[in-house]
């Protein structure tokens, strides 16, 4: 698994490619939580689009960076997801509790904390 | 840190859709043989249902499919890889993709129930302990225990304990499931719940199933194939179906309920109540 991150004016776009899974999400969750608690960043977007396939850790460390979000009330939200993460999403009741986009483009125009992909 | 996973390894046409590959196997304790010569396979993502007599060997043989005990012959391919004759490092890390729920449900009495679903994940993942009890919430949502994360153990009925003990087996999200007489001594519509359980993870996460049952219904409910053990050996396989239609005496005698004839013709009962050249059951 790689990770890195994209700085827009009010965003970051954290970049994923590969299995997230119980042994690398540790890293996942420590961006996640560095960019939100650390950086202030006000809207944190995780891109999935390369993620083929994400364990319950791995979506753990997605509920930390939405819990951390919510209390510093920024943003956070997904895109990208394949068929697979949806599914994951969908077993553990989480698909509903994420703001999930389809594609970049979307999950940057979006209003942050509007109704978007999360209805 | 990569993830590991499990390489479609094709060695001598045991492929990797093949999740469970069983040659030959045999298993002592000391010099009593208990499994004579067993074989079957398991397809990936299918649930095989293994039957049999008390003392058939059932709970032996799930404990040496997952490495607990050692075959004395024969080979075991897990996911296509000989897991009988690995080396320790290897062994354990294809032993981390199998979850065990043991038939006495086995769970830690001095932890709650939230640390006991939560030790496979602090004893073998670098997981934050953050992490670790949102992973525990889902997967006790999973099985339907949502909020008794603090509970201990005797404070859950016989049903909730089951229920914990297969929560703790999903704890890290393993590839196949072994579950020995999960609904044992459960009220049938608890049991049902079980079997539904067992049925939604099959479907959901396509998990292969290995469980060991003595319900006929529930057998027959989430098999896709079924083994019928009896003394030691295979005595009959197939799909639900095929069982059904088996007319073998041991099936019939097995799945009509039609009991155990009398024993004492075959075995020297007064050798055996003097303890002298104990008679050996095969
Ligand atoms: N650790 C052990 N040491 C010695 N013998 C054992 C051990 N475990 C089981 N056995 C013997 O092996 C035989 C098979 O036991 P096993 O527990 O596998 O049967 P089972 O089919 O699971 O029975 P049940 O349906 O009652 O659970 C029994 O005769 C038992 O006495
Ligand atoms: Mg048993």
């Amino acid at each position: 698994m790689n990770i890195s991150t994209r700085q827009f004016e009010n965003a970051a776009i954290v970049d994923v490619t590969g299995d997230i899974t119980l042994y690398n999400t540790p890293e996942v969750r420590k961006t996640l939580l560095d960019l939100l608690k650390e950086k202030r960043v006000k809207r944190v977007i995780v891109n999935l689009e390369k993620v083929k396939y994400i364990d319950s850790a791995g979506v753990a460390s997605l509920v930390e960076g939405l819990k951390l979000s919510r209390d510093l009330k920024s943003g956070f939200a997904l895109y990208g997801l394949s068929k697979t993460t949806r599914e994951v999403l969908e077993l553990t009741r989480l698909l509903k509790v994420f703001e999930v986009y389809d594609n970049e483009e979307e999950a940057l125009s979006a209003i942050p904390g509007g109704a978007g992909g999360a209805k | 840190m990569p993830a590991q996973p499990i390489s479609k390894e094709n060695t001598s046409g045991k492929s990797a859709d093949i999740a469970i590959s069983v040659r030959n196997l045999r298993v002592r304790y000391g010099t009593r043989e208990i499994l004579h010569g067993v074989n079957f396979e398991v397809p990936a993502g299918e649930t095989l249902v293994i039957m049999g007599g008390s003392g058939c060997g059932k709970s032996t043989l799930l404990r040496t499919l997952v490495g607990l005990e050692h075959p004395s012959e024969g080979e075991i391919w897990i996911q296509g890889k000989n897991f009988a004759g690995m080396s320790g490092t290897q062994r354990d890390d294809l032993r981390k993709k199998m979850g065990m729920s043991f038939q006495s449900g086995a769970l830690f009495g001095s932890m709650t129930v939230g640390e006991n679903v939560a030790l496979p994940l602090r004893e073998h993942t670098p997981l934050d302990e953050s992490t670790i009890d949102i992973v525990v919430r889902l997967k006790l949502d999973q099985v339907g225990l949502s909020g008794f994360e603090n509970y201990m153990p005797a404070q859950l009925s016989g049903g909730m304990k089951k229920r914990a003990a297969i929560a703790r087996a999903l704890a890290m999200d393993p590839e196949i499931l072994f579950f020995d007489e999960p609904s044992a001594g459960l009220d049938p519509i608890i049991a049902a719940g079980l079997d539904e359980l067992i049925l939604k993870l099959k479907k959901a996460f396509r998990i292969t199933i290995v469980v060991v049952t003595h319900e006929l219904a529930s057998a027959f409910l989430i098999a896709d194939r079924m083994i019928l053990l009896d003394k030691g050996v295979v005595a009959a396989k197939g799909t639900p179906e095929e069982l059904r239609q088996n007319t073998g005496p041991r099936v019939r005698q097995f799945l009509d309920r039609v009991p155990e004839p009398e024993m004492a013709a075959e075995i020297d009962y007064l050798q055996m109540l003097t303890g002298e050249n104990p008679p050996q059951r095969r």
